[in-house]
């Protein structure tokens, strides 16, 4: 078994310890809620959005709810760099990032694989316990909901 | 016969498997249990030897194969000291054993307006096949509500039942280990009139049971929990109230006759084994509860009084407050199933933790998803015990539960 120490790194305990951009928003801010049925994590995710298109900006991104260190890390880690960068931007952000989790079915845009995740890298270590790596990518399929619907609800079943 | 611990844990091979060399530790009997050799032998063997339809050829393996699964039958009736043998029914699992009472007699009794009463720790599969009946039938729930330690809070009862034409309980809970009244329950079910019905799949596994002195109508209960094999239920239930119910499923098995005009039942129990039922699992069971008998429902109970009293003793002794068991203190209120919450560690996280160690527990809702919503947490770490556990391994679980506070600094 890989070692506990390639899924609890330090980076990531810190972002469970101290989450960024904790909070909510008010509408008319988007509002979109995910949970995980097997092991009830939740995550919300606020984002209050301006223009329209791919071309709209994040202005503002929040994260509610609560469940296990990775998926409230990466939720957290989520959302750092993400205000003030296009909806595109940050739809190439989460393709980049299911990517180092592993999921297939990814389609993959030019230029995803220039894309710096940062910190976020230490995720990596999520993809050798397969049971958590729905922990991990809760909060971004919630950002996708928020993106695709503007709202509503997610679940990883 | 006297409890022979280690001679016990060596009738389970699997607790004799190492992963990453270490042995392994398995505390999660309330969610499946281990098998035990015999109930792995019987299964084989008979699929070697004896393997055949049952109920429908006429050739002498045919008629032993038949034989085979009656057995099962047999004992589960002597185990939980039913009156009638064709009193028990073979079905898919407990939930399916539930969910065959809330369609075939709740679509017969229940109408709008109708109540049943559930409590506030009953297992998703006492909840859900009523909540159908609430959206198909316009029924309703009542709920009793809990004591502050995880016991059934009795005071407003009657109230409740007043009226009700069901009381659906478990008899014990799979997630506060709370045993309930259940003699005393059944009885004020039968005077208020409703229909009382006992989830036993917590109960049956670690107690001696005796449904005549309950005074239950319908129980519950699984096999894979008691050692033996999983896609196998059971439904226990009052000749009279079995033979009036409509059937459930319906296709081969289950008929007396059919015409192009319709059809007519078979007897209990074949009215509601429709189909080919689980052959080979019905002889691993039986196997599993002649182990069981062997050992003495009686005796099991005794060990797991003994070691839940240590577990309580030696959570609570070395975390003091920094570990929430819920459910009764005294282990004569409680089985062997001990939920809890630890320092602020998500319950995901302390079952990883524990996994590393091969220290194998459930986390998460443990499909009780409103005695969540009453305990005020969204999840707990549930460890539970079974025959075959002793102090080693629940030394083990307090050892992970150290190393859980190493990594988080908590």
């Amino acid at each position: 078994m890989p070692g506990l120490e390639d899924l609890y790194r330090e980076i990531i305990l810190d972002h469970y310890r101290t989450p960024r951009n904790r909070g909510e928003l008010d509408p008319p801010a988007i509002k979109a809620e995910g949970h995980n049925p097997l092991c009830g994590d939740e995550v919300t995710v606020y984002l209050s959005i301006s223009g329209e298109g791919d071309d709209a900006v994040i202005d503002d991104i929040k994260i509610a709810g609560q469940g296990c260190s990775i998926s409230q890390s990466s939720a957290s880690m989520m959302t750092q760099s993400m205000k003030g960068k296009t909806v595109a931007e940050n739809r190439a952000l989460v393709r980049r990032f299911k990517a180092l989790m592993g999921i297939e079915g990814i389609e993959p845009h030019d230029g995803d694989d220039a894309i710096d995740l940062g910190d976020r890298e230490a995720l990596q270590g999520v993809v050798k316990f397969p049971v958590r790596i729905k922990c991990a990518v809760l909060s971004w399929n919630t950002l996708l909901q928020a993106l695709d619907t503007g709202g509503g609800t997610t679940s990883t079943e | 016969m006297t409890f022979d611990q280690t001679s016990i844990r060596k009738d389970f091979p699997i607790l004799s498997r190492q992963i990453d060399g270490k042995p392994l530790v398995y505390l999660d009997s309330g969610n499946t249990s281990q098998k035990p050799q015999r109930v792995i032998d019987a299964m084989s063997h008979f699929q070697e030897r004896t393997y055949a339809p049952i109920n429908r050829s006429s050739y002498r393996l045919a008629a032993e194969a038949t034989d085979a699964y009656e057995k099962g039958r047999i004992a589960v009736a002597r185990l939980i000291n039913a009156p009638s043998v064709d009193e028990v029914v073979f079905t898919k699992n407990a939930t399916e054993s539930m969910n065959l009472i809330a369609q075939a007699w709740g679509r017969a009794n229940l109408d709008e307006g109708d109540i049943v009463v559930l409590t506030e720790m009953e297992h998703h599969a006492n909840i859900v096949p009523w909540q159908m009946l609430v959206q198909e039938r316009k029924i309703q729930i009542r709920w009793v509500p809990l004591t502050a330690d995880g016991q059934l809070d009795l005071t407003n009862l009657d109230n409740l039942l007043d009226g009700a034409k069901v009381f659906s309980f478990t008899a014990m809970s799979n997630v506060l280990g709370t045993i309930t009244p259940i003699e005393m329950l059944c009885e004020r079910a039968r005077a208020a009139g409703a229909l009382s019905i006992v989830d036993a799949c917590q109960f049956v596994p670690h107690n001696v049971t005796d449904i005549q002195s309950w005074g239950a109508d319908l129980v519950v209960f699984s096999s894979h929990k008691m050692c033996g094999p999983s896609g196998i239920g059971m439904l226990w239930g009052r000749m009279e109230i079995l033979d009036a119910m409509p059937p459930f499923l319906g296709g081969g098995n289950m008929i007396d006759t059919v015409t192009f005009d319709g059809f007519t039942t078979a007897p209990v129990p074949m009215k509601f084994e429709a189909g080919t039922p689980p052959i080979i699992e019905a002889v691993g069971l039986a196997a599993a509860v002649e182990y069981l008998e062997e050992i003495g429902m009686a005796n099991i109970r005794q060990h797991e009084m003994e070691l839940s009293r240590y577990t309580l003793d030696t959570l609570k002794g070395r975390f003091g407050d920094d570990i929430t068991i819920y459910g009764p203190d005294d282990v004569e209120l409680r089985g062997g199933v001990f939920s809890f919450a630890f320092r602020d560690i998500h319950p995901h996280d302390v079952s990883q933790v524990l996994d590393e160690r091969n220290v194998c527990v459930r986390a998460g809702h443990h499909c009780a998803k409103p005695l969540m919503q009453t305990l005020g947490v969204n999840a707990t770490t549930r460890a539970s015990i079974y025959l075959y556990n002793d102090t080693a391994d629940i030394d083990a679980l307090a050892d992970g539960l150290d190393k859980a506070t190493d990594i988080f600094g908590l």
